[in-house]
């Protein structure tokens, strides 16, 4: 075997490079891939990790790529440093997605077909599985433990502390004293195997930092959990459906952990026989007072649709969270697109307009969270949180999430039974505040209180019309209501550049790969200043910037340019300014999509 | 079209319950349903469950859905919340509402076409869950208001007001709701408003879902000949099960010795029946299931509360929820705080 095909040498580069693990799912790598992750992360070194997976069980090919940046550009690479060839269905695709003077660590127990060697590529071989099948009896063992096998070479080529490692598996398998020893063998039998016959550590490698100080590591779905249970959500409902199934489940085991006391459960969960339902449960018990949310993706909120009319016509608060996949229709379950924006912002037939909240980072997905129910109760509409696979299923790096103790949850105008008693005469939709909200009772709240909510045509009182001034008096609040709404989302938030005469704008899990990119078009004398908007409808900063600017990127991740549409349609900027940047091929944005499609528009390339 | 206002028209002497409260305390909106609909006899139904209840109508929530039937729930209980929803919709609403306020009494509204077809699995699954509620279901065989289309419980060769038979299998929503551990089942009759109310208030009682599904003829698109579920084809083909004796009334005295079963309730009292058929135990479903499925083969309309077991746990109490509404739960006791927050993130490193 010519395994030393090395190629040109790389200079040394520390706490800047990427790797691919190419496995097959559900043989046990994603435990040895997060074990790797985090690892990185305690060296106090910025990283990432993209799960790359399909929508299946077990069998079918899964990446796992891991980028690590000392400047903290942890968007996703293209160029890989390192693969690790784990899956012999995929070697071929995987061989070639090495970067020019790169590596490849494979399994040597087998040897590698001819065709599947470069000249460019330095091949590094590793007998996983002969290791396992000397050290472990089972079968099963032998399986599973490969992983944590490559990941002990893996922290021998790329300089990690293998205290760390060790310690990591020490936690993890924490009251298993078996399963923790065999990891910590087969850890060892790995990294050992690297120490005594190959180079290393490799060309790019791992110093210890501080980059990671009052950082945690999570996960938005976990993080949005976290935001509905300090928001005091009581009552959730929900459909199984990924990539928002982890939001529920979350939402789960931290009500059993904070909310159950003595055989009492202050939350009430039910998993609905359908995404109708779900939202169904949110709207009654909303009107009843409660702070309930749903969690889906795509498919859900395009059942949703009625309901989510009927809240805002009726005017009860409800929070949807909405993890967005690709679509259409059942489209890619398990991976990430931004294509659900305009769906969202006007659910519903009929003229209706929704809140949207834009998350960028599990950080803002436990913020938001908390917003969103403040802004559901005191809008009386319903706010959707616009999460998407990238930032629900993958662990981020953010700022540790805080809480203000003197944080009190804003319930909107709900009328008490004195303010009733002082009342001639309770009217549900009149009265309205400087913001066009007119208060709510709710029921069991005593006598005087009772309305009738009613999705068909309404007056000021709530009750039943065909009138057309009576009609349009209530409708045009509630346009009014959702303009008004717009100086309480989170603002945009704007990085700007000396002389700067392009603008990109962006939403959401682009964020990092937008901001890496403004960098880079710098350094090629392209100034560019950055808005990210966090919230719809757009307050009137977000048309300041358009106008600021001669040109302005809007990159997204979907094929129509839905956030383009939305700027356009709701700001009133002319067409002509708005350029798109796409990507929608269903993983997460770099910037090298940005930096290239910029670029090439700009005539520079 | 402006909302019609109720001639009153002077009742005396008005009766008044242990809260002092008249019939009239317990009325509604004026009713747009056809005149002689059924649904305005299931709706005055209603009011004297509920009046002779004594149960404060603020302490009611109304739900519907869409349909003639889900509009009834304006027309009684006027200082009730009441919930119009969205068609087929409203158990989902209903389960929301109880999950967030155990404390309120819930009375769903509903059709055949609204509970039956649309909303069909929404209504299985409340059954399911046992939220905790009286279930109407106001059953016409007919979609009234888009003019006489069949609905799923109408009956094969029942022929509509145009003259044409229905050849589909028609969804007995009580046998499929016994089939899915119902926990009480009953029919009525809108033309024999004495013994819907004590089904009625029988419902109302109920630790979970009661369902009551009430033959309610439609006189402008099902009230004919062929039809049935038409006042004549109930009346002529009705048996009834049980006569039901709701507790705490002093009337179980009328009901003879022989054949009453008493079937405990969650709260201590106990429910009285007299077993119509002789042996009729409205305790076993398995009895009860063939008994409904002979009956309707030869063509009959079995009245009556049905199936009743006090035995199983609603929503809550398989939840382990809280005695107090979730909703009034304070703010302090939902939010762990910031030093939890803290503690917790020790593991995200």
């Amino acid at each position: 075997m010519s395994l030393d095909t090395a190629g040109p040498e790389l200079g040394t580069r520390v706490n800047d490079f990427a790797v691919k693990l190419a496995n097959v799912n559900g043989t046990g790598s994603a435990s040895a891939n997060s074990l790797l992750m985090k690892a990185i992360f305690r060296m106090g070194i910025p990283v990432s990790g993209k799960n790359l997976f399909p929508s299946n069980i077990q069998g079918l090919p899964t990446w796992y790529e891991i980028r690590v940046n000392a400047s903290g550009h942890t968007a996703r690479a293209l160029e890989y440093d390192l693969v690790v060839a784990m899956n012999a269905q995929t070697y071929t695709a995987d061989v070639a997605e090495v970067r020019s003077g790169g590596y490849l660590l494979y399994d040597c127990t087998w040897p590698l077909a001819p065709e599947l060697l470069r000249p460019d590529v330095t091949y590094l071989g590793v007998p996983l599985a002969a290791l396992c099948s000397e050290q472990f009896d089972r079968p099963r063992d032998r399986l599973l433990l490969k992983n944590i096998c490559y990941a002990g070479s893996l922290v021998a080529l790329l300089g990690i502390d293998l205290d760390i490692a060790s310690a990591l598996l020490d936690e993890t398998f924490a009251g298993k004293v078996k399963l923790r020893d065999a990891n910590q063998i087969a850890l060892r039998l790995g990294y050992d195997y690297v120490i005594e016959h190959l180079e290393h550590p490799l060309p790019f490698r791992l110093e210890p930092m501080a980059g990671t100080e009052g950082k945690i590591l999570i996960d938005g779905n976990t993080a949005t959990a976290l935001g509905c249970l300090y928001a005091g959500a009581t009552v959730a409902a929900w459909y199984p459906i990924t990539p928002s199934t982890s939001v529920m489940d979350n939402f789960a085991s931290l009500c059993r952990r904070y909310r159950s006391h003595d055989g009492v459960n202050d939350f009430l969960i039910v998993q609905a026989e359908d995404e109708l339902a779900a939202l169904g449960m949110v709207v009654g018990a909303s009107w009843n007072g409660a702070r309930a949310f749903t969690a889906t993706s795509g498919p859900g909120i395009s059942l949703m649709n009625e309901l989510l009319g009927f809240a805002y016509y009726t005017e009860i608060p409800a929070v949807i969270v909405n993890v967005q996949r690709t679509g259409p229709s059942t489209g890619m379950p398990t991976r990430t697109q931004q294509a659900d924006l305009l769906l969202c912002a006007y659910a519903s037939h009929g003229d209706t307009k929704h809140i949207l909240l834009f998350p960028a980072d599990p950080a803002e997905c436990f913020e938001f969270a908390v917003r969103a129910f403040d802004l559901a109760e005191r809008f009386q509409t319903p706010v959707l949180l616009l999460s998407d696979l990238d930032i629900g299923m993958n662990d981020w790096v953010v700022p540790e999430l805080t809480w203000d103790d003197a944080f009190l949850p804003d319930r909107g105008r709900v009328l008490t039974s004195e303010e009733l008693h002082e009342l001639p005469r309770f009217k549900r939709y009149a009265d309205e505040d400087a913001e066009f909200v007119t208060p709510r009772t709710l029921p069991g709240g005593g006598p005087h209180g009772a309305y009738f909510v009613r999705g068909s045509g309404h007056d000021a009182q709530g009750a039943y019309t065909e009138l057309p001034d009576k009609y349009q008096q209530v409708v045009d609040r509630l346009s009014r209501k959702h303009t008004a709404s717009a100086l309480h989302l989170p603002a945009p938030v704007v990085h700007r550049r000396k002389g700067a005469r392009i603008g990109v704008v962006s939403l959401g899990s682009g964020d990092l790969a937008v901001r890496e990119a403004a960098e880079l078009l710098a350094d090629k004398g392209v100034i560019v200043d950055v808005m990210r908007v966090r919230g719809f409808p757009f307050p009137p900063t977000v048309r300041a910037f358009l106008d600021e600017h001669e040109m302005c990127f809007v990159v997204e991740q979907n094929r129509d340019a839905q956030l383009r549409s939305l700027l356009v349609l709701e700001t009133g900027v002319s067409t002509a300014r708005l350029r798109s940047v796409l990507v929608y091929g269903g993983l997460p944005l770099s910037a090298k999509h940005v930096v290239d499609s910029v670029l090439t528009q700009t005539g520079h390339e | 079209m402006p909302s019609i206002s109720k001639p009153l028209i002077p009742l005396a002497p008005l009766r008044r319950n242990d809260l002092g409260l008249t019939p009239r305390d317990y009325d509604g909106a004026m009713s747009t349903l056809c005149a002689g609909c059924g649904h305005d006899s299931v709706t005055a139904g209603l009011i004297t469950a509920l009046f002779e209840l004594g149960i404060p109508p603020y302490k009611v929530a109304k739900l519907s859905g869409i349909g003639c039937s889900s509009k009834t729930t304006a027309y009684f209980a006027g200082d009730a919340h009441g919930f119009n929803s969205v068609h087929g919709r409203m158990p989902t609403i209903a389960t929301g509402a109880s999950a967030a306020n155990r404390d309120l009494h819930y009375v769903g509204v509903s059709g055949d076409g609204d509970s039956l077809s649309i909303g069909l699995g929404h209504l299985a699954h409340a059954v399911r869950r046992n939220v905790r509620m009286l279930y109407v279901i106001e059953n016409n065989g007919v979609y009234g208001l888009t003019k006489g289309q069949f609905s799923a419980s109408a009956d094969i060769g029942s022929t509509s007001k145009r003259g044409e038979a229905n050849s589909f299998a028609p969804i007995d929503p009580l046998l499929m709701a016994l089939s899915i551990g119902a926990t009480f089942v009953a029919r009525g009759f809108s033309g024999d408003k004495e013994r819907l109310v004590p089904i009625l208030k029988a419902g109302l009682l109920h630790r979970g879902l009661a369902l009551v599904d009430v033959i309610s003829p439609c006189v402008q698109f099902n009230d004919h000949e062929g039809s049935t579920k038409s006042y004549l084809f109930t009346r002529e083909h009705e048996v009834t099960a049980t006569d039901f004796v709701p507790p705490r009334e002093t009337i179980v005295a009328h009901v003879p010795d022989e054949g009453v079963l008493d079937v405990p309730m969650h709260d201590g009292t106990s429910m009285r029946f007299r077993a119509v058929p002789d042996g009729y135990d409205p305790t076993d479903r398995l009895a009860v299931t063939r008994y409904l499925e002979e009956r309707r083969a030869a063509g009959e309309v079995v009245t009556g509360l049905l199936y009743a077991n006090n035995d199983v746990p609603d929503l809550h109490e398989l939840n382990g929820t809280p005695e107090v509404p979730l909703a009034s739960l304070p703010f302090d006791r939902l939010c762990p705080g910031a030093a939890e927050l803290a503690a917790l993130q020790q593991g995200f490193r």
